[in-house]
């Protein structure tokens, strides 16, 4: 068996939230990674390194003195103030955190960024203005070009791999590691916002158990209705890219199973909706965030009938916290 | 004199530097605390509409991230005028003692524990064995303790969504009503919770571990006992961890989980040798002296306060502002909790030789002991069918404040908007509290004040770390 590739963590302007998501895997996280073919060289919660001897460990990485395969860098980049880096030195070096992200990608075989904020800058790039001049590894928002240029390419030929999400889920993590391990992630495993398509290949809205709401459009009214979210309460689940209904958090949640909207945070900006992120934009009634791929005037020629047809249940249901009318149960059996 | 920096300090949630002053016995005569990562979350709440903080505030931390849901929930009712229903009371209480739980079982595998297999120690009869079982990473007990936190945090699953980052926390409850289904789901996870508590970390009963009493009780009761925590004892009996750590031995604490009969936990003050006084959030500020922060105005209670950078201060050395209360540094934490709520073994652990490691250490366990049986409790009075939450609405113009416990200690939101915007928000967080730099008197944060006295030459057993993790810090809450 080839030696496990070495894994080294940092984190910058976030809020380690994804560490912790990643610690709910449904494997120990230590028997999942040697189980993949991997290891951390460092992680800065979990590993034993501290003060002098972490710095001499990044030191030697930075330098090309000890190899490791994969940077994991969790949190945006902040530049700021006035260029200096100054709003996070990492502990300890003097440095900015920027510096050592900087030094350390040119060495690795891959770069990931974990979380919306490292990806694209997240809500960390969110406070008017941007005066943490914070921004993504490789994108500052929608736009390409981040902390590293848009043309930057890791050891291994790709571009930085975005996992995005706020937080991101454990499995979106590993499977990306495992792949990596596998060497199954080419250039065409990652979207056009450099994202792994295991997991945006996919719709928040698949799998969504609202779906007997969507269909008939019977919408949610106030937070904690059963209805769909979608009309009234901001969920932008129809166009996010993610597979959070089909592949479940904690065990069995999700947001929307969790009663409130998708705000698309695997999407670039999502931070700035434009809106309150519990309220749907609309013109003339309609919202204006309709279905990815569905041609708008179908969606509310279709919108109207299936309102016309919505069955007393599924109405009643949707703004309430509980089933109050329940399924009919025929008599006559399944046909 | 000599000066010594640590850092970055590894098993803390986010980034952390210390520096010492030593003296020529190689002893900390001063200690500056340094958290050195800025974000700005308040500044970043400016002008959103109020109930946006309900998807923002979560982000400020990934550790506390229902506690900061509870805090931003809590200030938002206060400003409507609502309460929970009592099913959404219920379910809030489970979801944060949930995520509490959950950081304690973290904090004392993952972060604390692996500490006493540092290499200082392989002199020690006891090194292998303790080595084997908690060592970062590589130890046995990870294994079982890793488990047990995620299970504990598949109640987010059912009653939250996701963890961290959920929008299931609102003003008037919560947003998943759970029906008979879920309920017993809940239940049954509890159970699992229980089992690893009482098979693997403590080797005796919940209920047993609540009832101790005092630190001769703890000592006779760990003797032969199988678990992680007597093990614990064990070292820390030998390594006099009981001594080590005292810091202002004045705490504080909000108060915390609600109920018909009064909170489980009362909010107070508390300091040896005196009754637990009332809390007066009125006597609470925030001094900017020694932070990276323009502090023109001296101290000021939160609901005036402001957060804006001055980066180049003279004097300055972290982005933390130091909290006093009636002008005091306080300590926070599951330690204060214990000790405002008048929990026997904490108060004579502490009456004797002060706060320390062990008595931070075990007031995290019998929070693990008292508060499982409590949501235990909740999960029970859940009723399918009645009201989860419930509407409310914000007037233009107002203000409020939430006031909760986090896993950590003391977290408090001041919230104020106009005309539908928010107008001013200010957090100040447990570590903010714990890890406070000097004030404009040069009273030293609780943190800087433990250390003093400390070995911390080259040759020193890992004393200062076993005394910065025993405060559990969090360092991305402390300045947000």
């Amino acid at each position: 068996m080839s030696a496990a590739l070495r894994i080294l963590w940092l984190q910058s302007g976030g809020c380690g939230g994804c560490s912790q998501s990643l610690l709910c895997h449904d494997t120990p996280l230590p028997a999942a990674l040697a189980g993949a073919g991997l290891e951390f060289l460092w992680h800065p919660s979990l590993s034993p390194q501290g003060g002098g001897e972490a710095l001499a460990l990044l030191e030697d990485a930075a330098r090309g003195a000890a190899a490791f395969d994969i940077l994991c860098v969790e949190g945006a980049l902040l530049r700021g103030p006035a260029g200096s880096g100054r709003f996070h030195i990492l502990a300890g070096s003097g440095k900015p955190m920027t510096d050592w992200v900087c030094r350390l990608a040119a060495r690795a075989r891959w770069v990931l960024a974990v979380g919306s904020c490292t990806a694209y800058g997240g809500l960390s790039a969110a406070t008017p203005g941007n005066p943490l001049e914070a921004t993504g590894l490789q994108y500052e928002g929608n736009t390409p070009g981040g902390l590293l240029e848009r043309d930057f390419r890791s050891g291994a030929g790709l571009p930085v791999i975005n996992i995005a999400g706020c937080p991101v889920h454990p499995g979106w993590v590993m499977d990306t590691l495992a792949a990596l391990a596998l060497g199954e992630l080419a250039a065409n495993a990652l979207d056009s916002l450099g994202r792994p398509r295991l997991y945006t290949d996919h719709l928040v809205h698949h799998g969504c158990p609202r779906n007997e709401f969507y269909e008939f459009k019977a919408s949610a009214e106030k937070p904690s209705d059963l209805g769909c979210l979608m009309e009234n309460l901001g969920c932008k689940g129809t166009q996010a890219h993610a597979d959070c209904n089909t592949r479940p958090w904690n065990g069995v949640g999700s947001c929307l199973k969790g009663g409130y909207p998708c705000i698309a945070c695997t999407e670039p900006e999502f931070e700035h909706p434009g809106h309150p992120f519990l309220e749907t934009p609309k013109v003339a009634g309609i919202p204006i965030g309709l279905p990815t791929d569905m041609p708008k005037a179908w969606f509310v020629a279709l919108a109207a009938l299936s309102k016309s047809a919505t069955p007393h249940r599924v109405r009643e249901n949707a703004r309430a916290d509980h089933p109050r009318v329940l399924p009919a149960q025929k008599k006559t059996g399944l046909k | 004199m000599s000066r010594v920096v640590i850092g970055p300090f590894n098993r803390v949630e986010g980034d952390l530097e210390v520096s010492l002053e030593l003296d020529d016995t190689q002893h900390v005569v001063a200690a500056r605390v340094n958290s050195p990562l800025f974000r700005g979350f308040e500044s970043l709440l400016l002008g959103r509409a109020p109930l946006d903080a309900l998807a923002i505030v979560p982000r400020i931390c990934g550790i506390c991230s229902v506690a900061q849901s509870v805090a931003a929930a809590s200030a938002l009712a206060d400003a409507m005028g609502i309460r929970p229903t009592p099913n959404g009371l219920r379910a809030t209480h489970l979801i944060l003692a949930a995520e509490n739980l959950a950081d304690h079982i973290s904090h004392f595998y993952l972060f604390f524990m692996p500490d006493f297999a540092h290499p200082a120690y392989a002199g020690q009869p006891w090194f292998a064995a303790t080595a084997a079982r908690f060592a970062a990473i590589r130890g046995s007990a990870s294994a079982q303790a890793l488990p047990a936190r995620a299970g504990l945090l598949k109640l987010m699953g059912f009653l939250a969504g996701k963890w961290p980052h959920s929008l299931g926390l609102q003003p008037g409850g919560t947003t998943r009503a759970l029906g008979i289904s879920e309920k017993l789901r809940v239940l049954a996870q509890l159970r699992e919770c229980r089992a690893f508590l009482e098979q693997t970390l403590f080797g005796d009963t919940l209920e047993a571990v609540a009832a101790l009493d005092s630190h001769a009780r703890l000592t006779a009761w760990a003797a032969d006992r199988n678990g992680d925590f007597p093990a614990f004892l064990t070292l820390s009996e030998r390594l006099g961890l009981d001594r080590i750590g005292r810091a202002w031995d004045r705490f504080l604490s909000h108060g915390a989980y609600a109920g018909e009969a009064g909170p489980l936990f009362p909010a107070g003050l508390w300091q040896p040798g005196a009754a637990p006084t009332a809390l007066d959030p009125a006597q609470i500020s925030e001094d900017c002296h020694h932070a990276w922060l323009v502090d023109a105005s001296g101290p000021l209670h939160p609901a005036q306060g402001q957060t804006r950078v001055d980066a180049d201060k003279p004097d300055a050395y972290t982005w933390c502002k130091a909290p006093r209360y009636a002008g005091q540094a306080r300590e926070v934490g599951a330690l204060a909790r214990q000790l405002v709520a008048g929990q026997p073994l904490a108060r004579d652990l502490v009456e004797r030789h002060g706060a320390s490691v062990l008595a931070r250490i075990t007031a995290r366990m019998l929070e693990l002991a008292r508060v499982l049986p409590a949501m235990e409790d909740w999960a029970r009075a859940l009723v399918p069918g009645e009201p989860y939450c419930q509407g409310g609405s914000l007037p233009d113009d107002g203000a409020g404040a939430g006031l909760i416990e986090a896993a950590r200690g003391s977290l408090g939101h001041w919230l104020a908007f106009r005309q539908g915007r928010i107008s001013r928000y200010q957090i100040i967080a447990p570590t903010t509290w714990n890890f406070s730099p000097r004030d404009a008197s040069g009273q030293p944060g609780p943190l800087e004040k433990a250390l003093e006295g400390l070995p911390a030459g080259p040759d020193a057993p890992p004393t200062i770390q076993h005394v910065v993790r025993s405060f559990d810090p969090c360092m991305v809450c402390t300045v947000h």
